[in-house]
């Protein structure tokens, strides 16, 4: 059964991805990107990535639509018939399909216990879990714990999107508080918004302390948190949303949560121990270990959710000011 | 047959894959060619969870009563891609929107042809 | 005796919320003009996602998951029709003209 589910899953995913080739209004390709991610984040949760599903779900489907979205309302919205004839992409494609498809016949069969992949590390990280860092999500401790290194790497990538969009396109505040008439018109959004917009808050900060338990984390609590604040700003207008949250707050936090992480790593160092060692935090080692997961998670949350918010702010405020 | 059962994930996945890589060098609009890049990125992360998964497993959350777990060293790694994959289409579509106001088009043929007559 | 009612009253419902979307799914395609087929998508897929939750709750018994399923229905029923008033009102702003009958009858 769970077989045809997947079946099923991946047809859709390919006629999404054939259809996103064909279509020349790029607002519905964007709507496409995003069923398609959605399907994606079906796809994660069938065959058995939970945490994984839900940082699909939360950014895949939403902020790189929001993204999309904005892109195309600052540029065209139809593309263009190609000026050549598409005959050397597709004997390209083809050639590179038809050399990955050999290249696959000697992996292991889908779902077999004992492929390579399985044997060493997994194993290891499984059983180790339980005693060493005693934390049931072995995604969690995996990523903050045991491959710390690469998760601050990660948080520094995320950081340094955020200044190439700031270095790009800037942030202009609105100095007059315009609200447009159709804004004004909106007075279920506007009540829902002012309703959902703590629960959501609410909901992110959930998702950032429970990614120990369950499914869940910093990057997808960041990504939520900034979401609660668009769906503010798509209510109430952009004016209001830049008072709410200052330009210069953004850019505080933004950095604040990469320094957390790097801090956390030092005050290992100073401690006695290695850089990001946790066990050396507290008397204790298993509680030195949930004390430096608890901070790390809480930095990369708020790196993530500040960036997220100017990134959005960019692509935004670029359009009132910068029309052409 | 068993090699088909075995393998269609990983094939459909290379069709995916295939599907993005011509969008990125066929069409000549940069936002469709963005969004071809992030169709490729996604694919390669269901290549990836399908090698994750064990027959009769499940979510590598410690239970009780569960004694066989998918890999979830796979699922970092992707974790790790999918944030990545944010920052570069975020980049990638900041850079489109300056390109439209340095040249006033997103289609690649018009662009060359701009840059041509400089 | 009471599981098999549970059981069966959930398989209804489940059941009942697939029928549901999937109508909703042909109305989308079939109606000729975009305030209809919003009608259809709104009324429709809240209808069709909340049975499938409430089927799920009746799966789930009395615990933390029918707790926060219940969660989600309440909050579906908050933001699905939220959604569609935004986008009718959107059409609205953009001049999209919805489609009359000119007929004198």
């Amino acid at each position: 059964m769970e077989h045809f589910i997947d079946i099923v899953l991946l047809g859709l995913l390919m006629i999404t991805g054939f259809a996103i080739v064909r279509m020349r209004s790029l607002l519905a390709v964007a709507m496409l990107t995003s069923i398609y991610s959605l399907l994606s984040a079906s796809l994660f949760m069938v065959l058995d990535a939970v945490d994984v599903a839900l940082t699909e779900a939360a950014i895949g489907a939403g902020i790189s639509t929001i993204l999309m979205l904005a892109t195309i309302a600052l540029t065209t919205d139809r593309e263009k018939a190609p000026r050549h004839t598409p005959l050397l992409p597709l004997v390209v494609v083809f050639t590179t399909g038809a050399a990955l498809i050999y290249g696959t016949l000697d992996m292991p069969h889908y779902g077999d216990p004992d492929a390579p992949v399985h044997r060493r590390m997994a194993a290891a990280y499984l059983h180790d879990t339980p005693e060493e860092i005693g934390v049931p999500n072995v995604v969690t401790s995996v990523l903050a714990s045991y491959r710390g290194y690469d998760t601050l790497g990660e948080v520094t990538v995320i950081f340094t999107a955020g200044i190439g969009v700031l270095a790009l396109l800037g942030y202009r505040t609105r100095r007059r508080n315009i609200q447009s008439p159709a804004i004004k018109k909106l007075v279920v959004l506007r009540v829902i918004a002012k309703l959902f917009l703590p629960l959501i808050l609410l909901f992110a900060l959930y998702i950032l302390f429970h990614g120990d338990y369950g499914p869940g984390g910093g990057f997808q609590a960041g990504v939520i948190f900034a979401t609660g604040f668009i769906l503010y700003a798509l209510a109430f207008g952009l004016g209001n949303a830049q008072r709410l949250i200052p330009q210069r707050l953004l850019h505080v936090l933004a950095a604040a949560g990469v320094l957390i992480y790097a801090a956390v790593g030092i005050e290992g160092m100073l401690l006695g121990g290695k850089f990001l060692e946790y066990r050396v935090l507290a008397d204790d080692p298993v509680t030195g270990q949930h004390l430096g997961i608890m901070l790390i998670e809480l930095g990369v949350g708020i790196t993530v959710a500040a960036v997220m918010l100017i990134i959005y702010f960019g692509f935004v405020s670029r359009q009132h000011s910068g029309d052409s | 047959m068993s090699n088909l059962l075995g393998h269609y994930n990983y094939w459909i996945v290379i069709i995916l894959m295939m599907t993005g890589f011509y969008t990125v060098i066929a069409r000549p609009n940069l936002i469709k060619k963005v969004i071809g890049l992030f169709i490729f990125q996604t694919s390669v992360f269901i290549l990836f969870i399908s090698m994750a998964k064990i027959e009769g497993g499940s979510a590598p959350i410690i239970a009780e009563g569960i004694s066989v777990y998918s890999n979830p060293l796979p699922h970092v790694l992707i974790l790790t891609a999918i944030v990545v994959s944010l920052a570069t289409t975020a980049l990638g579509l900041a850079l489109v929107v300056r390109i439209r106001e340095a040249y006033g088009t997103t289609n690649e043929d018009e662009i060359h042809v701009q840059d041509e007559q400089d | 005796m009471m599981e098999l009612v549970l059981d069966l009253l959930s398989w209804v419902c489940l059941l009942a919320g697939a029928a549901f979307l999937l109508i909703g799914a042909i109305g989308v395609l079939r109606f000729p003009d975009f305030y209809t087929r919003l009608h259809a998508v709104s009324v429709c897929d809240t209808l069709g996602a909340g049975l499938v939750l409430v089927g799920l709750m009746l799966q789930g018994g009395l615990s933390l998951v029918t707790v926060k399923l219940l969660l989600m229905f309440c909050f579906m029923m908050f933001t699905g029709p939220t959604a569609v008033h935004a986008l009718a009102e959107a059409a609205l702003q953009g001049k999209l003209k919805p489609l009359v009958d000119d007929r004198e009858s």
